[in-house]
């Protein structure tokens, strides 16, 4: 133990330092060799910023010397679902660089569009993936998608993940009739299939993003309430936390300090599959109308757009083709790298399972 | 036996309280105005709102108007669906056999295909059909059912014309419709056979092609899955290595001693499955303009149909919940190990 944090401490610095120095060079190099890309850069100095903050800490965690990285290099699948999250994660911090708002408009996340001409235009130059339904750019959209994306995954189970947290630790922990309150509860949030509920919720708190979110937020609790009342009934008979009670610790703290940080591996890894289906909820919202409003990026919305469009006209079916195909490659990426990622993590996590996919 | 499915059956109240606790608070939302469409039975009335608050006593209570609202739910009423243009319960009873039977057509094919892929992938391990199992989970568990089922319309529908959207066509639909035809089931397949019309027949199975297209796709991959990992665990027991040291043959080993204990955690996923399928027909029949729940819920959410919303809610929980009853009942036959506890 003392070895690798003296490891740490020498290497990891070092090594941030280095990659966000390669990272720097490598987006001077494009500065000027792509003249168009000065002016984005000195225009969103935060972005560029936030971009090499997470290329360091990428380069941090690959480099990290554990074992958990160790078996996430060892399976070509988790450095497939890794990488992809990473590009996402680059296209979501880099968005203003790949995709300059226009000058001028009030919100970057509004797809911008030229005239309203209702059939969708092929990709052309500069309109890299062609534009949908009023003319709004694809590419635009599914650059800024990735933003509204990952805060939707990010915030929805954030706070579902607090939610079943607090309940779910409740009822592991104190049983009895609270812990059977609870898990009535999460029994009827269970009655409903994901999708259905997340629709009923929406229809009555209005349409819109920040609903949709609260909805799929409410429907996905019951998962992490239920996940953690079970290990932590397994975890709580074990004699450390006898131990624990014995030298005086009180509730919470036996809770946070002893309970959780045990049973909490389970919980990561529905958190990682929940990032994918989280936004694959969202986007069937978005899809179904009840999600951003017209012209909003976001990847589902997009779909809605060209859903007019799709059979095409008589004699071409596939001619407007690429009003669904680059929206739905994008989905499909997305929610493929999180599920990949969420593999990686129970297969090293959870060693019983490990091979059995 | 009997203890355990009693005492299921008897949580079955205790959810549905819940149920109707939960969409309750959900209507608490809305002002009593758009509240007061959930007693509406006829869109003339619609004239008076005023009065049906103060009727219904939308001012009152909270608890009063929760036993007020039970009351008609006890009734079978769910008020007037705009969507429908009908009473939000004939609007289920009109609705729900065409997804009946789209889900029986659907859960079918899933199964079959599902079990024979997921066991022959783990006998096989690490052959070229284990590979090609794994990549096809893998693959469609990104899969968007919604982008899926448009690329489908669009190929099948636009191009080849073979699986049109709706559920009947222009003159299938007008020889049903006429006195000719006589309903038994409301399955449409099932009658056509019954009335003898067998071009009817078709006309159906080629209208629900594209939303069963869709979804055996996806929602077959999570089978597949359950299934290989279940069968390779039972091919590690001991009396696996029993049956084949006694000098039995492969199949028999397969068939009889290790397929059939690895079907058991796939039982309680097929009732994960009906869930999922529940929620799939909501975005299939969408895009195929199918006239099942799932659409009519789908409308009725982005038209604000309220009424409609909270009957399509409250009657997909109900088939879910019983759904789960019948897997949990079903496991417990399976696994006599389930009932002891």
């Amino acid at each position: 133990m003392s070895t690798l944090r003296a490891t740490l401490t020498r290497t990891l610095p070092l090594r941030m330092v280095s990659s966000a120095a390669v990272a720097i060079l490598a987006l001077a190099l494009i500065a000027a060799v792509i003249p168009a890309l000065r002016g984005r850069i000195a225009r969103h100095p935060v972005d560029v910023a936030a971009f090499l903050v997470v290329v360091a800490a990428v380069a941090a965690f690959w480099t990290f010397p554990s074992d958990f990285t160790k078996r996430l290099k060892r399976n070509p699948l988790s450095i497939t679902g890794f990488t992809i999250i990473v590009l996402f994660i680059t296209v979501a911090t880099l968005a203003p660089l790949l995709a300059p708002p226009t000058p001028g408009s009030r919100d970057a996340y509004l797809i911008p569009h030229e005239g309203f001409a209702p059939d969708p235009g092929p990709p052309r130059p500069g309109h890299p993936l062609g534009t949908t339904s009023n003319q709004y750019d694809l590419y635009y959209g599914i650059v800024w998608g990735t933003r509204t994306a990952l805060r939707v995954a990010l915030i929805v189970v954030t706070i579902s993940m607090v939610i079943g947290l607090l309940l779910g630790s409740v009822a592991g922990y104190y049983g009895g009739r609270l812990d059977e309150v609870i898990m009535r509860v999460t029994d009827i949030f269970l009655a409903f299939p994901g999708l259905v509920l997340a629709v009923v919720i929406t229809a009555v708190l209005g349409k819109g993003l920040n609903n949709v979110m609260i909805a799929i937020a409410l429907v996905g609790w019951p998962l992490y309430a239920r996940l953690l009342r079970g290990d932590i009934l397994s975890v709580k008979q074990r004699d450390y936390v006898e131990a624990a009670r014995a030298m005086g610790a009180g509730d919470v703290r036996i809770i946070f300090r002893h309970v959780i940080p045990n049973a909490i591996y389970p919980f990561m890894v529905v958190a990682a599959f929940d990032m994918g289906v989280v936004v694959l909820v969202a986007a069937a919202l978005s899809f179904l109308g009840l999600g951003a409003e017209v012209g909003y990026a976001d990847w589902g919305q997009l779909i809605n757009m060209s859903r007019s469009w799709i059979l095409g006209v008589p004699g071409n079916a596939f001619i407007y083709w690429y009003t669904v195909v680059f929206p739905g490659i994008v989905i499909f990426l997305f929610v493929l790298g999180w599920n990949l990622l969420g593999d990686a993590f129970r297969d090293i996590l959870d060693p019983r399972l490990r091979g059995s996919t | 036996m009997t203890a355990y499915v009693a005492r299921r059956v008897l949580l079955l109240p205790l959810v549905a309280f819940g149920v109707t606790l939960l969409i309750f608070a959900l209507l608490q939302f809305l002002s009593p105005a758009e509240r007061a469409a959930l007693f509406v039975t006829d869109p003339r009335q619609l004239q008076h709102i005023d009065a049906i608050i103060r009727k219904y006593g939308l001012d009152q209570p909270i608890y009063v108007q929760y036993w007020t609202w039970v009351k008609q739910l006890a009734r079978g009423d769910l008020g007037w669906s705009q969507v429908a243009r009908m009473r939000t319960t004939q609007a289920i009873g009109s609705f729900f056999p065409a997804t009946l039977e789209l889900t029986i057509y659907m859960i079918v094919p899933i199964i079959l295909i599902g079990l024979w892929l997921g066991t022959t992938a783990a006998v096989n391990k690490d052959r070229f059909v284990d590979h090609f199992s794994r990549f096809f989970a893998i693959s469609l568990r990104g899969l968007p059912s919604f982008v899926w089922g448009l690329i489908v319309l669009m190929v099948f529908y636009g191009k080849f014309n073979w699986f049109p959207p709706g559920r009947l066509s222009l003159d299938a639909g007008l020889f049903v419709r006429s006195g000719e035809f006589k309903v038994y089931t409301h399955l449409m397949t099932v009658d056509a056979l019954l009335n003898g019309q067998f071009w009817i027949f078709l006309d159906a199975l080629r209208h629900m092609a594209g939303p069963i297209l869709t979804l055996v796709l996806v929602e077959m991959a999570l089978l597949v899955r359950i299934t290989r990992s279940s069968m390779l665990e039972v091919l590690r027991q001991d009396y696996v290595r029993t049956a084949r040291a006694k000098g039995l043959d492969e199949p028999v080993v397969i068939g009889k001693h290790a397929r059939r204990n690895a079907l058991i955690p796939v039982i309680t996923l097929s009732s994960l499955l009906f869930v999922g399928l529940l929620g799939g027909v909501v975005l299939a029949e969408t895009i195929f303009n199918f006239p099942g729940i799932g659409k009519w819920g789908a409308t009725a959410a982005v038209q604000l149909d309220i009424p409609g919303v909270a009957g399509f809610g409250m009657f997909v929980a109900f088939l879910t919940v019983l759904g789960n009853l019948a897997a949990d009942i079903l496991y417990a036959a399976v696994d006599p190990r389930i009932r002891l506890q």
